[in-house]
């Protein structure tokens, strides 16, 4: 089913998605990927405040390509989410509720997910120029110097996403593939 | 009869073919995907695929990658025994093209120079290079940079002899099956078979810059690409990984005689942005 949400999430709309919808997201969103995750875990352990408040946001596993003149953003798709999933349910039991990838999660993650309700987005891997058109501006708001890796506050609209985890625990990815396996 | 080859020339080539290859496809691989747009079953499959077409032309017309990942440039140099280079070394004039490539065509930098301490070189080099020598006077380039949601699901097995082929179709099947969605299926199944462990590692690399649907010249390797990319379709795991009968376009085997004690099967997987150009000069 296709649906719409904005973001940052509530409780009400992320009850409503179920693995295997088609949703459109608008609102903001925040761009972080390996280097990102671990700086946040080693400032976690330091016992310093992060630099993007968690609470009910999106971070999107996201490196985009350099920006040509006049444009927010270049190609702009997801990254592998199984190379966060060490950080990951640190991140969810404070307050962050949802992450755009693409591939498979760990058991940890997935637990994780339903614990705090929360529900994790596939967008289409290798589609970042399409993708980059539905990022409206991007702005870097922290750890700059790990140039495409750093954190970016980023304006979405309508952007394309398939829920695969559920915050029930349902599994796209597991139950797909079961449907067209004729081997 | 030497022929004399100026460096800069390999450089400037290189450099454009990093950017072309990184902004429009070769005209193989978008066949591969209009046709699977076509027969696809699962309705979100086909969703996905028509993204892709839709990306692919958003990429060319106004100019942005297709993917955000621009890949490690690999390059392969078959050069002709006759030529002789001359105004700097040819590891130093590719490395400048990659590196004017990258940085003139907005292209992402994505490779860190000590594996271990992992410090950005800010300007996409070294690539891996390949060089082989062979007869004649022209250099044939190849530049096909791979991104590593793809490179890193690729696998290498040390089968013994007596696994057969039996092995080594149980081999490539489970890389695709351990890859699923990770690897942004419809993927291409780069395989390298015999050799040692190095050789059938880069035949397998190789195998990714073939044309998309062309097969091998030996018959039986012909006939293991087909059967390998009807079963791999078979597995389900479909476009993007959310199920369908689109999980590979091709199959493409190289192989190489191999020891008496040994069978080498190198699986690479390659997204659907599959990019390779080659140019002779
Ligand atoms: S695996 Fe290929 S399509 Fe997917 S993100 Fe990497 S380069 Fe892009």
């Amino acid at each position: 089913m296709d649906k719409k949400i904005h973001a940052p999430l509530d409780a009400g709309q992320i009850r409503e998605l179920r693995a295997g919808d088609y949703v459109y997201i608008s609102g903001i969103i925040y761009s972080a990927r390996d280097a990102a995750h671990k700086r946040m875990q080693e400032a976690l352990d330091k016992g310093e405040p992060l630099p993007i408040d968690l609470n009910n946001n999106i971070i999107y596993y996201l490196g985009p390509s350099p920006a040509r003149e006049g444009r927010p953003i270049g190609s702009a798709g997801p990254t592998t989410a199984s190379r966060m999933d060490k950080y990951t349910p640190r991140l969810l039991d404070l307050g962050l509720k949802g992450m755009i990838g693409k591939g498979k999660r760990t058991k940890e993650v997935q637990e994780a997910i339903v614990r705090n309700k929360a529900v994790y987005f596939a967008a289409v891997g290798g589609a970042g120029a399409l993708l980059s058109k539905r990022i409206l501006s991007s702005e870097v708001i922290a750890y700059e110097d790990l140039g495409t890796e750093a954190i970016r506050r980023l304006e979405v609209e309508n952007f394309p996403v398939v829920v695969v985890i559920d915050s029930e625990g349902n599994n796209l990815y597991e139950t797909a593939a079961e449907k067209y396996r004729r081997i | 009869m030497l022929r004399e080859v100026h460096v800069e020339e390999l450089t400037e080539h290189i450099k454009e073919m990093c950017i072309q290859v990184n902004y429009q496809l070769s005209g193989d691989m978008e066949a591969a995907l209009n046709r699977a747009a076509q027969e696809e079953e699962s309705p979100l499959g086909r969703q996905i695929l028509c993204q892709l077409e839709e990306n692919l032309q958003i990429a060319a017309q106004d100019r942005i990658p297709i993917c955000q990942d621009t890949g490690m440039a690999v390059i392969f140099l078959e050069i002709g025994q006759d030529v002789h280079f001359v105004g700097g070394t040819v590891e130093n004039a590719v490395n400048e093209g990659v590196r004017r490539g990258y940085a003139e065509g907005f292209l992402r930098k994505s490779v860190v120079g000590d594996p271990l301490e992992r410090i950005n070189t800010k300007d996409n080099t070294p690539g891996v290079i390949h060089m082989s020598v062979v007869p004649g006077d022209k250099v044939k380039i190849t530049v096909a940079p791979k991104g590593f949601g793809s490179e890193n699901m690729s696998r290498i097995f040390m089968l013994k002899p007596a696994d057969g082929i039996e092995g080594v179709k149980s081999c490539v099947l489970s890389a695709v099956e351990d890859a699923g969605p990770n690897a942004c299926p419809p993927i291409v199944v780069g395989v390298g078979i015999g050799g040692t462990f190095e050789k059938c590692a880069v035949m397998a690399k190789h195998a990714l810059t073939r044309e998309c649907g062309r097969h091998s010249e030996i018959p039986h390797v012909k006939d293991l690409e087909e059967e390998l990319l009807e079963k791999i379709n078979k597995l389900g795991i479909g476009p993007g990984g959310l199920g369908g009968t689109t999980t590979a376009f091709a199959v493409n085997i190289e192989t190489y005689p191999t020891h008496i004690a040994g069978l080498p099967v190198a699986v690479c997987i390659c997204c659907h942005v599959n990019r390779h150009i080659t140019r002779e000069i």
